[in-house]
């Protein structure tokens, strides 16, 4: 390969009529259909869990959420029949707390998040026209760490040993806890976390980079704007809830009083971070699963949607609102009259993009003609409970109102009308709608109805007498309550809904397993929808599209009648393989107009090697055994290594290849035309999102704290600080460098850059720990929160040279060259965001004694 | 182990309980029945608790509104008109049902429900109560007007009728939270920073106070009594209050005390006039007088008594006092009168 080299697209696009018009010869059709067949065929046998299809992995990944939401509905029995009768001794109080911590936390960590991803990863493919996602290893990657993590974090039931402080996990109560249980919560939780936003960013570049020729934004199925929008609030919700797990463990494990008042510590600092990812994780699962409702509608109107634009535009400001209302869960705790005022009117607020929505969803039923189906049985049961659960919501939303009702039985009934009407229902009915398509069978018409009426009737038999009992007084989360309070028959009838709702479920999860062997395969659009999914092949096919199409409009399958027979044939985009390589199409991110034909990893051990040995390093620590898991951690780190090294980012056989209709793509791509670097660039913002969370700490202290910094407490020392700002930007500036002067071809010289980089930022690191050594951070909390950054910061340096020395590595065998540049890119990117972290935190640690 | 709940019934407001909101007659009779009760928001006996419960049948009858309008409208264009109907409808449905209604209803809404919140716990008319949860009790002081001493007592409250006291909030260990539905909303009680609040009980009364933020094993079996009196009754009682322990008049009694005083029950509890000066548990000086044990989890007979102090443990888990289940049943009764002559 030579500079000179194309390294553009080339050829006719858009496509026109005439071209797609011209036949495939079917040897053609039959040669490129087997070389397609072999390159994306999951292995079988014992090495099957090796696969990262993602019909394969989207699927475990659904199976085992739900499995999980099973589990954590059992405890949800147990806890009901504990409560069933007054005065009850069925189970202990700490079972009893264990039970309630964990229902809340599965579900939301192991069931409703993971469920969306589960989805997305199985669907938005196919929604897109597309192979696959960018990135199948990095989803197989995120499955196996969450399966790892949420056996670890729901087996602790079993020795008795789960967290019992509240899924919200309140210092000083969780902090003060005894037992491992925090630890497991903390440890076993974040690491679900991290999976969750890795695929997250896998998301968000699939929709954005990986939709078909033709597919502008404006045309892009409403699923995929949830997706985007979603995925986006997973990256800026979630890290500040791993900041406040990051300082938690801190306290846990080292006595960093955070959290501690008598050591200058506030426990509000933990609520407010909890809470700003607490709230957003309500729409974080709700969105999605109205994305569901958003795609099934218009198929029971038999119409396009009506308000395509108002409910994008609905989505994107529930998002952004949903970060500003977090308060309201805090409206007890003191808070002046004109804060309550504030959040009150925001929480209100987002009644408008959500009645939107709806409003939406009832004018497309209005302008079409009307075909009922089982799904849009789901979608009005969604409905009717979705809006009982919005309106009390705006009665919670009240303040003064919140002050009776907060933390009563209320909002226990008001929370499952939510998730109930503004998830499960929704979920389920996306399960009988896209069941076929998942299965390329049907589920029973007769036992979803069954199911429909025994979930239905069964919770609002639970959950509406709730409401009054959370009026007559009865708080949440307590494990028993005496028999003059009169709240025993009003939980007696709650009981007795519990297991008509688990009846129900009954039902549903045979429907769901029961065997189908004897039934023929379903047509490929049973319910006649106009999106790209129904397209899929039946019986199945593991290549996704069987060519990827040009696609003009909403709903291409019903306003292009020939859209499906010329996929079929391969007319369209990458219709073989002629290398054996899996690969999907890249485009841009506006018109989507192909860049790229995109290499996509294939099946390999490596994830789960990596999943276990991540594992490893958070879960070993709940014990203590901490240079165990500096020794897992190092393992995992090798593994991803590894993985890299040999699977991303190499240099192509062929620079180009023939996409079809005579357009010539380039295999390859470094900096913003890469998804690897929209991946970093996104990873990044996540990151960025968690050190800015840990210096709302620092700012949180200053401003609320009276004794922050303690009178005569020591500071950082200045000249340390000083050279460690000064090497890490220098690094910083070398790996900058290193980039420019290998893609000029001074080859030499980037190697040296490469070189001296590394070693300027472990000085920086050295003198950065040399700068705050003399403080002691168990004293009180402005040595540990200066120690706290200074903490972050070294471990985003280790990460940082790691990457230096990756790209020296490769440079050095030919993995990197000025032509195949992708991995140095990628690191400057990353050395960007972290010489801003270095520079914000040795602002704050060294000016702090000058301004303070 | 069955936990007898304390059935204490006494003097029940009735006063101006009768006070419907004006939603009241779209209610069906089976909530009726259901909102009387010591601990319900339905059955307010403050000034503050009777404005949020009219706030509350206000939202609840236009929420049962809303919910049959958006319901009605999805039923009949799925069920009864199935047929295309105009798109211009449908349009203006979006702008209108999404856009300006909720506008509209949320701004009422807003305006009214948030113009209350100044008088919602006004400062206070004179008596200063400092309330500590601890786990799972409370630590009360009663600071009147003027006072540079407090009154301590724990696990009750009381407070003169017709007249606004303030509360000022603050926890041991941990957050908890202190409620009485029937007086006026929660406020979070925070180690290491103080909350406020007050309450105006209307006329004469009692009600059950409990704690509304989890706080650990026992946060089921931490409530309160809470007893509204007459001015001058309470005034009176709060002398009371400020002397020290009467010495016992049984002969029991005066066994009791010192059974007390041999198991070291001092080191943790104050009976004021004795050489009890603990701090680490509830104040016992007039421990006899209250209308619950282990707040408000069992009644106050003699019997109840030798219960709590022989089976802590088991009645409220992880409580830091000892189950004295090795003392003999005579000295549990003699401590038990003793303590119940605690008056």
């Amino acid at each position: 390969m030579n500079d000179t080299e194309q390294t553009g697209p080339s050829g006719p696009y858009p496509p026109t009529e005439a071209m797609l018009a011209k036949p495939v010869p079917q040897d053609e059709q039959d040669r490129t259909a087997a070389e397609l067949r072999a390159a994306w065929e999951p292995p079988k046998g014992w090495r099957y869990p090796t696969a990262v299809n993602n019909s394969e992995v989207g699927l475990w990944y659904a199976l085992t959420a739900f499995g999980f939401m099973l589990l954590a509905g059992v405890l949800a029995l147990v806890m009901r029949l504990q409560l069933m009768v007054p005065d009850n001794d069925l189970i202990s109080a700490d079972r009893f707390n264990q039970f309630f911590t964990m229902h809340g936390s599965a579900m939301m960590f192991l069931f409703a998040v993971p469920m969306f991803e589960a989805i997305a990863i199985l669907i938005l493919p196919a929604f897109l026209g597309g192979r696959d996602m960018p990135f199948p290893r990095l989803s197989a990657f995120g499955f196996w760490c969450f399966v790892i993590g949420g056996v670890f974090v729901m087996g602790s039931l079993l020795f008795d040993a789960a967290p019992t402080a509240g899924w919200f996990m309140y210092p000083p109560l969780a902090t003060q806890d005894e037992g491992p249980g925090s630890d497991i919560w903390l440890l076993g939780l974040s690491f679900i976390e991290i999976a969750s936003i890795a695929a997250a960013v896998e998301l968000i570049v699939g929709a954005l980079k990986c939709r078909p020729p033709g597919m502008r934004v404006n045309i892009m199925p409403l699923y995929a704007w949830y997706v985007l929008v979603v995925g986006g609030m997973i990256l800026f919700a979630f890290p500040p809830l791993i900041a406040g797990d990051f300082l938690f463990e801190l306290e846990r494990s080292f006595d960093w009083p955070f959290f501690d008042p008598t050591r200058g510590g506030d426990p509000m600092l933990w609520q407010h971070l909890f809470w700003i990812f607490g709230h957003p994780e309500v729409y974080i699962v709700f969105l999605p699963s109205i994305a569901i409702a958003a795609m099934v509608i218009p198929t029971v109107a038999r119409r396009p949607i009506v308000g395509y634009s108002w409910i994008v535009l609905s989505a994107v400001g529930t998002g952004f609102l949903s970060f500003g209302l977090w308060v309201h869960h805090m409206f007890t705790t003191g808070f002046p009259n004109i804060s309550l005022g504030f959040f009150s009117a925001a929480s209100e607020a987002v009644v408008i993009p959500t009645g939107i929505q709806l409003f939406a969803f009832a004018a497309t039923l209005i302008a079409g003609r009307v075909k009922m189906s089982l799904p849009m049985l789901w979608i009005a049961g969604a409905l009717a409970i979705f809006t009982a659960g919005g309106l009390t919501g705006v009665m919670l939303a009240i303040a003064p109102f919140n002050w009776q009702v907060h933390d009563t039985y209320f909002i226990v009934a008001h929370l499952h009308y939510t998730l109930f009407g503004g998830m499960v229902f929704p979920v389920i009915a996306g399960v009988y709608y896209f069941y076929p398509f998942i299965r390329k069978k049907m589920l029973s018409e007769r036992l979803g109805r069954w199911a429909f009426w025994l979930i239905f009737t069964g919770f609002n038999v639970t959950f509406l007498p709730m409401h009054l009992t959370g009026l007559l007084g009865m708080p949440r989360r307590v494990f028993t309550y005496p028999e003059a309070a009169g709240w025993g028959w009003l939980n007696m009838i709650s009981t007795l809904g519990a297991f008509v709702i688990a009846a129900g479920f009954a039902v549903f999860v045979w429907d769901l397993l029961r065997p189908k062997g004897d039934q023929k395969e379903v047509p490929r659009n049973p319910w006649d929808a106009g999106t790209l999914e129904w397209s899929h092949d039946v019986p199945a096919e593991y290549w996704g599209a069987r060519s990827i199409p040009h696609v003009t409009s909403r709903y291409p399958l019903w306003d292009d009648p020939k859209l499906v027979e010329r996929m079929d044939a391969g007319r369209y985009y990458l219709p073989g393989s002629p290398h054996g390589h899996r690969e999907t199409l890249v485009t841009s991110v506006i018109d989507a107009s192909p860049e790229l034909a995109q290499r996509v990893t294939g099946p390999t051990w490596i994830t789960l090697w990596a999943a276990g040995f991540t594992g490893g390093a958070f879960i070993f620590p709940t014990f203590h055994m901490y240079p165990s898991a500096i020794v897992s951690g190092a393992f995992a780190v090798v593994c991803i290594l590894y993985w890299l090294w040999t699977s991303t980012a190499r240099p192509p056989e062929h620079g180009m290849r023939d996409a079809g209709l005579g357009l010539s793509l380039p295999t390859y791509a470094s900096g913003p035309k890469a998804v690897g670097w929209w991946a970093v660039w996104i990873t990044m913002l996540g990151d960025a999102t968690a050190f800015a969370s840990v210096v709302f700490g620092f700012f949180f202290y200053w401003t609320a704290k009276p004794d922050f910094p303690p009178e005569g407490a020591m500071h950082a020392a200045p000249a340390p600080v000083g050279l460690a700002v000064l090497a890490l930007a220098l690094s910083w500036a070398l790996t900058l460098g290193a980039r420019h002067w290998n893609r000029a071809g001074r080859v030499g010289a980037a190697r040296a850059a490469l070189i001296a980089a590394p070693l300027l930022a472990a000085g920086g690191v050295a003198a950065l720990i040399r700068s705050v050594q003399h403080l002691e951070p168990t004293a009180h909390v402005y040595p540990a929160i200066i120690w706290a950054l200074m903490v972050w910061v070294v471990a985003h340096a280790a990460v940082g040279i790691i990457m230096q020395l990756y790209c020296l590595a490769g440079s050095l065998t030919g993995k990197l060259t000025p032509r195949f540049d992708a991995d140095l890119w990628n690191i400057t990117l990353v050395w960007h965001f972290l010489c801003l972290t270095v520079l914000v935190a040795c602002a704050v640690i060294g000016l702090a004694p000058e301004v303070l | 182990m069955k936990r007898t709940a304390n059935g204490h019934h006494t003097a029940r407001s009735s006063g101006r309980a009768g006070r419907v909101g004006p939603g009241m007659v779209l209610i069906v009779p089976t909530l009726l029945a259901g909102c009387d009760g010591r601990q319900s928001v339905l059955s307010p006996g403050g000034a503050d608790a009777r404005v949020l419960g009219d706030l509350f049948w206000v939202m609840l009858v236009g929420a049962v509104i809303l919910w049959l309008l958006v319901n009605g409208l999805f039923f009949y264009v799925t069920r009864i008109n199935r047929a295309a109907l105009s798109r211009r409808f449908a349009n203006g449905l979006i702008v209108v049902g999404g856009v300006v209604f909720p506008t509209v209803v949320l701004g009422a809404l807003l305006t009214y429900g948030l113009s209350i919140m100044p008088d919602q716990r006004a400062p206070g008319e004179g008596l200063t109560l400092r309330v500590t949860g601890e786990q799972w009790w409370w630590r009360v002081e009663y600071w009147p007007d003027g006072a540079d001493a407090p009154i301590v007592a724990a696990n009750e409250i009381r407070l003169p009728a017709g007249q606004r006291s303030e509360v000022v909030l603050n926890a041991g260990r941990v957050i908890h939270s202190f409620w009485i539905p029937a007086l006026g909303g929660k406020m979070d009680m925070f180690p290491g920073r103080e909350t406020r609040m007050s309450l105006k009980p209307e006329a004469p009364g009692t009600w059950r106070g409990q704690c509304a933020e989890f706080c650990g094993a026992s946060h089921a079996l931490m409530a309160f009594e809470v007893v509204a009196m007459p001015p001058d009754d309470f005034t009176a009682w709060l002398d009371a209050q400020a002397a020290s322990a009467a010495p016992p008049a049984t002969e029991a009694g005066a066994r009791g005390a010192r059974i007390f005083a041999r198991e070291g029950c001092g080191a943790c509890h104050a009976v004021r006039g004795t050489d009890a000066r603990g701090a680490v548990g509830p104040d016992l000086t007039h421990v006899g007088g209250r209308l619950s044990l282990g707040a408000g989890t069992l009644g106050t007979t003699l019997e109840d008594f030798q219960t709590w102090i022989a089976h802590t443990g088991e009645i409220k888990p992880e409580v830091e006092m000892p189950s004295y289940d090795y003392l003999a049943d005579a000295d549990l009764a003699d401590l038990a009168a003793y303590l119940k002559g605690l008056e």
